[in-house]
């Protein structure tokens, strides 16, 4: 028999009691930090979009060489050299600061490039026409141009959101008490390691799906002036 | 109203305009005629800084742009506002109903608060027929009907002269009719017009000059009785002969 009642009895136990401190991690950290550094995360890659797209070759430069930077080197090292390396010369950060410094840049360049494909995608016509009527740079693309690239945008950045939950798990390894971080540190407990990470990949789950089914919602309401 | 005086654009080593004069008086309606490829978007593009001539002077109500000097980018914005444009394709904004595309411009360049904008978007959709179809967005609109938003939208800013780059060519033969009657009813309420297109019974109903432009220059003008019945050059003659 694979399994005796009492150790079942045992599992059973530790599922239950682990839970409370786990679905405390996923509120109190895991969620959070997956949502302030998402929206501080739009913010650097709406500017940054935007600085590529400038005619000033200095912008243009900063935001491709920020942008190559984050995506040629894998997130984990990120982490670690701004809680771990910056300490060497003097900076010293906490874990939830630094992991929010971490994330934010790390989106902020991913979904600037989906901002940047985003703005192209709208036909130079919608330029012109606002052009047109007198408007400026600025008044277009806050009036017409980001408003449609919004839409073309929520699909991939609610992937990127996703994936974003999922990442905060490396969060654990800066020492932020995320949900991933108590699960380890129950297991180290009583070495029930396939049942407490297990627990947590179904929570990291039942979140993603609920954000996708959010994700549709958003993409219908933003999609009620094109023909379906 | 609106004088042009050696208008010059060249695209890589393509000259489509090649030093055009043009004057047109208040109230008057110019239309251009001239086979594709001849530049005639172009000069309307230039005419509202969507192309940037290479040289030459553009002089709308007393107000004058000199492309020689590289006017800088607020001069040529307010250099927008004097002249409307009617885009072949529309170019509604799609993500506003009809009455939003209206107001948009009123409310974003000449700050005028929502209530007015709306009131004034309600009369000039009602104008153009569309009382009832101000809360639709363009993709609930015939070709026809958007048109006539976009007619709308670039009178919302009153301009002293409104640009028309082939209004009716995307359209339905059936829908053309609707956009043309909103034209000439602009023309007789003495609206500044510069219209391309290739509706002659317009041109010779509507217009008080018809141009024939072809290869970057203009070729002939004259009143559209005497261009349509005795063209002067081969060239128009051929054209009309192709066009009929
Ligand atoms: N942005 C552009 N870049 C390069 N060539 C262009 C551009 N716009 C127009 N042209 C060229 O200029 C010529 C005139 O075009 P256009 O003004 O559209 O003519 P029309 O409206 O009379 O058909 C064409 O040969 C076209 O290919
Ligand atoms: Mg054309």
């Amino acid at each position: 028999m694979l399994m005796d009642p009492e150790r079942l009895d045992r599992l059973m136990n530790i599922a239950q009691s682990s839970l409370l401190p786990l679905a405390k991690g996923a509120l109190l950290y895991t969620i959070p930090l997956a949502v302030i550094t998402f929206l501080i995360g739009l913010v650097i890659a709406l500017f940054t979009a935007l600085a590529r797209l400038s005619s000033i070759k200095g912008l243009q430069w900063t935001a491709r060489a920020y942008v190559s930077a984050i995506r040629g080197t894998p997130l984990l090292v990120q982490l670690f050299i701004i809680f771990y390396g910056l300490p060497t010369v003097g900076i010293t950060i906490d874990p939830l600061p630094a992991a929010i410094i971490g994330f934010s840049l790390n989106v902020g360049a991913y979904a600037s490039e989906i901002i940047r494909a985003a703005i192209l995608s709208i036909p130079k016509g919608q330029w012109e026409a606002a052009y047109s009527l007198g408007m400026d740079d600025v008044q277009t693309l806050r009036r017409i141009i980001l408003p449609q690239a919004a839409r073309v945008s929520v699909p991939p950045l609610s992937n990127t959101f996703i994936s974003l939950v999922k990442d905060t798990s490396l969060a654990s390894l800066i020492l932020v008490s995320e949900m991933f971080r108590k699960a380890q540190e129950i297991a180290a407990t009583n070495y029930e390691f396939l049942l407490l990470y297990t627990e947590a990949a179904l929570i990291y789950w039942v979140i993603c799906f609920f954000l996708s089914m959010i994700q549709g919602n958003v993409e219908n309401r933003l999609s009620r002036y094109v023909v379906r | 109203m609106l004088v042009v005086e050696k208008l010059r654009k060249t695209f890589g080593n393509h000259e489509v305009l090649k030093g055009v004069h043009l004057t047109v008086k208040k109230g008057e309606v110019v239309v251009i005629i001239g086979p594709s490829g001849s530049g005639k978007t172009t000069l309307l593009r230039c005419l509202n800084v969507l192309e940037m001539p290479d040289e030459g002077t553009v002089t709308i109500d007393g107000k004058q742009l000199q492309f020689a000097n590289k006017p800088s980018k607020k001069e040529i914005t307010n250099f927008r506002r004097l002249t409307g444009m009617v885009f072949q394709a529309y170019n509604l904004f799609p993500h506003m109903t009809a009455l939003e595309n209206v107001m948009e411009g009123p409310m974003t360049v000449k700050r005028l608060n929502k209530h007015e904008a709306k009131e004034k978007a309600e009369q000039l959709l009602a104008k153009v027929g569309l009382k009832d179809h101000m809360h639709m967005y363009p993709f609930q609109l015939s070709g026809g009907q958007q048109q006539r938003v976009g007619i709308a939208r670039a009178l919302a800013m009153e301009p002293k002269v409104l640009l028309f780059d082939e209004p009716t060519s995307a359209l339905d033969p059936e829908l053309v009719g609707d956009v043309l009657k909103v034209m000439k009813d602009l023309a007789n309420e003495g609206m500044t017009m510069v219209v391309v297109t290739h509706e002659m019974r317009f041109a010779r109903e509507v217009a008080n000059e018809v141009i024939f432009f072809d290869e970057g220059m203009i070729i002939e003008r004259g009143h559209p009785e005497q261009l349509f019945t005795h063209p002067k050059h081969d060239r128009t003659r051929q054209f009309l002969k192709r066009i009929q």
